[in-house]
């Protein structure tokens, strides 16, 4: 079943602005899927139609079969949604917060306690239920902002950059908790800046630039088209220059090669040439995240063809 | 951060429910969140009036009401009572709502409401039960700061009560027609100040209008807060200067509109959507 199905999803913001110029997207039951995109691409617009805070200007949506212009109630209680912009109260606490969320999705008080219970304990926030929202800090409403999506226990979940500004071990905890509750069949669909949570996380990836769907593909094929990697090599002291045929590389210092390596190459004829001029790798890395050069070629591309066209 | 239980499956309330039954636990949900909102910052909302008042029963009632003597039959005092408490109930039904739904829209928590499945009748209702909840409060607060004053009478308690909820009802949902059009907080205020104060008091709080000259007893009938006072006037007094039954065929006639019209605006998502 398809938990999202938007066809022709346009959006002109008064004042002429044209967020959105016709966008088709299809994602699955049981999907883990990402929208990324460079600033003002559109991606916060189509969550924001998605979850009934952007009225659109033309198209259809669905969620899970149900039409959001015409099966609203319906659409929006399969929705769980986790905003890029801390929206609570900031005078209520914790608890009230997530029992009130829970409350408008007509979850009766005494089931809505216990999932406020589940919740705040699993997100690390049943410590600080009593705690007034502002008293929080940064990653802790991140996370209380996914609690409070998951109150209704909804079939789909939207994520709006949901680890923007938290450090890089919450993150990680949260990447776990979103896989996990991706695994008991919740379907999410993630926006983010870091490509490298994309990657880690998703099976399948939409770009969008401009307003378009420049690409719509599963994570695998997308990354499978990239064919040329940077890797950067620590090696140990070297009295003359290391040489490697076949490759482009650049010695940055005497500790540091960069080399870049065709996919059909394989890295190990670089071992052995290095090998053989008496030169140990003591760690080896990636450049850039793959994802990230794959983005910005896409974004490039999509361009150039919107400047020919 | 623990990993989450498997216990639960994606659940569908909306079909495992009944409509009803969802919509009056966010109902209550509302009302309840807007009810604790007025009770947590109960110096900011139920201290003031009964203070005011108090001040309005001495200086109006005690000092100056002697000097003045009768009006309609009654003491000074006993004639704006009924008045006063409705001075409050106007004023505190309208700014409830409208700085709470204003709140909500600065604070952006108002997409609590927008992103649930909540029909946009629940989230008036909801939002105006908050306000009426604080006015009738404040009108047994203010009614029972007057038994210091005066022995208050009452001539039929069933209009008192259809009246005070009417009214709250009202201005309560012009608050929230305020919110929904306000962008600064400037712009909730200036309703109450430009609008209800100079009509509540023009609207025969402190006088009768039977003491002004004709033509102008004529374009004070053209205040509906004169309909309201008079109304409530008349369950504890037994007077009015007008109808009752126009007063209450008014009240219910307003009450419409102002529903009407604050549900086309949250409906299309007036000043709340983009």
């Amino acid at each position: 079943m398809k938990a999202l199905d938007i066809s022709g999803l346009a959006k002109t913001y008064k004042g002429g602005v044209q967020a959105l110029k016709g966008v088709d997207l299809t994602v699955e039951e049981g999907d883990f899927f990402a929208l990324l995109g460079p600033n003002g691409a559109g991606k916060s617009t189509t969550i924001g139609i998605i979850s009934s805070l952007v009225n659109p200007t033309a198209g259809q949506a669905k969620v899970f079969g149900y039409d959001l212009h015409t099966e609203k109630e319906a659409a929006k209680a399969c929705i769980g949604l986790v905003p890029q912009e801390f929206n609570f109260n900031q005078f209520e606490t914790v608890l009230q917060i997530v029992l009130n969320q829970a409350g408008y999705y007509g979850v009766p008080r005494d089931l809505a306690k216990e999932r406020a219970k589940k919740y705040l304990a699993q997100l690390d926030l049943w410590e600080k239920r009593d705690a007034r929202a502002r008293e929080l800090s940064g990653g802790m409403k991140r996370r209380l902002m996914i609690a409070r999506a998951l109150m209704h226990e909804p079939r789909l979940l939207i994520l709006d950059e949901p680890t923007a500004g938290v450090d890089i071990e919450i993150r990680r905890s949260m990447w776990g908790f979103l896989k996990e509750i991706n695994r008991q069949g919740i379907t999410i669909i993630l926006t983010t800046h870091y490509l490298e949570e994309a990657e880690m996380l998703c099976r399948n990836i939409a770009i969008i630039n401009k307003g378009q769907i420049v690409e719509n593909t599963s994570m695998k094929s997308l990354l499978a088209k990239l064919n040329i990697e940077t890797f950067i090599l620590d090696i140990s002291e070297t009295q003359s220059q290391p040489s490697l045929n076949g490759f482009e590389y650049r010695l940055v210092d005497a500790h540091t090669l960069e080399v870049d390596v065709e996919k059909s190459e394989g890295l190990n004829p670089v071992f052995t040439q290095l090998t053989e001029q008496g030169i140990q790798v003591l760690s080896m890395r990636n450049k850039a995240n793959r994802l990230e050069e794959l983005f910005v070629r896409l974004v490039e591309d999509a361009e150039a063809a919107l400047k020919e066209a | 951060m623990s990993q989450p239980n498997t216990d639960s499956q994606p659940a569908q309330h909306a079909d495992s429910k009944g409509w009803f039954a969802q919509n009056w636990v966010a109902l209550t949900t509302i009302w309840i969140k807007e009810c604790t909102r007025f009770l947590r910052i109960w110096v900011q909302t139920l201290v003031p009036p009964a203070i005011t008042m108090s001040l309005y029963f001495i200086i109006f009632g005690s000092l100056i009401g002697d000097r003045i003597g009768q009006m309609g039959g009654f003491t000074y005092m006993e004639f704006i009572v009924p008045g006063l408490i409705m001075m409050s109930v106007i004023t505190n039904s309208y700014s409830n709502v409208s700085s709470s739904f204003f709140s909500a829209k600065f604070q952006r928590n108002v997409e609590e409401l927008l992103v649930a499945p909540v029909p946009t009748t629940v989230i008036i209702l909801g939002y105006v039960g908050g306000g009426v909840a604080r006015a009738i409060l404040i009108g047994i607060i203010v009614t029972l700061v007057s038994l210091f004053f005066v022995d208050v009478q009452i001539h039929n308690l069933a209009v008192i009560v259809v009246t005070l909820i009417l009214t709250s009802t009202l201005f309560a949902t012009a608050g929230l027609i305020n919110a929904v059009f306000a962008k600064t907080f400037d712009d909730i205020s200036m309703v109450p100040t430009f609008v209800l104060t100079p009509l509540t008091y023009l609207g025969g709080v402190f006088y009768s209008l039977t003491l002004l000259p004709e033509f102008w007893q004529w374009v004070s009938k053209a205040n509906p807060i004169v309909y309201m006072v008079n109304g409530f006037r008349y369950g504890f007094l037994g007077v009015s200067d007008v109808g009752i039954v126009v007063s209450l065929t008014l009240l219910v006639g307003f009450n419409a509109l102002l529903f009407s019209v604050a549900y086309y605006l949250l409906k299309t998502g007036k000043g709340i959507r983009s």
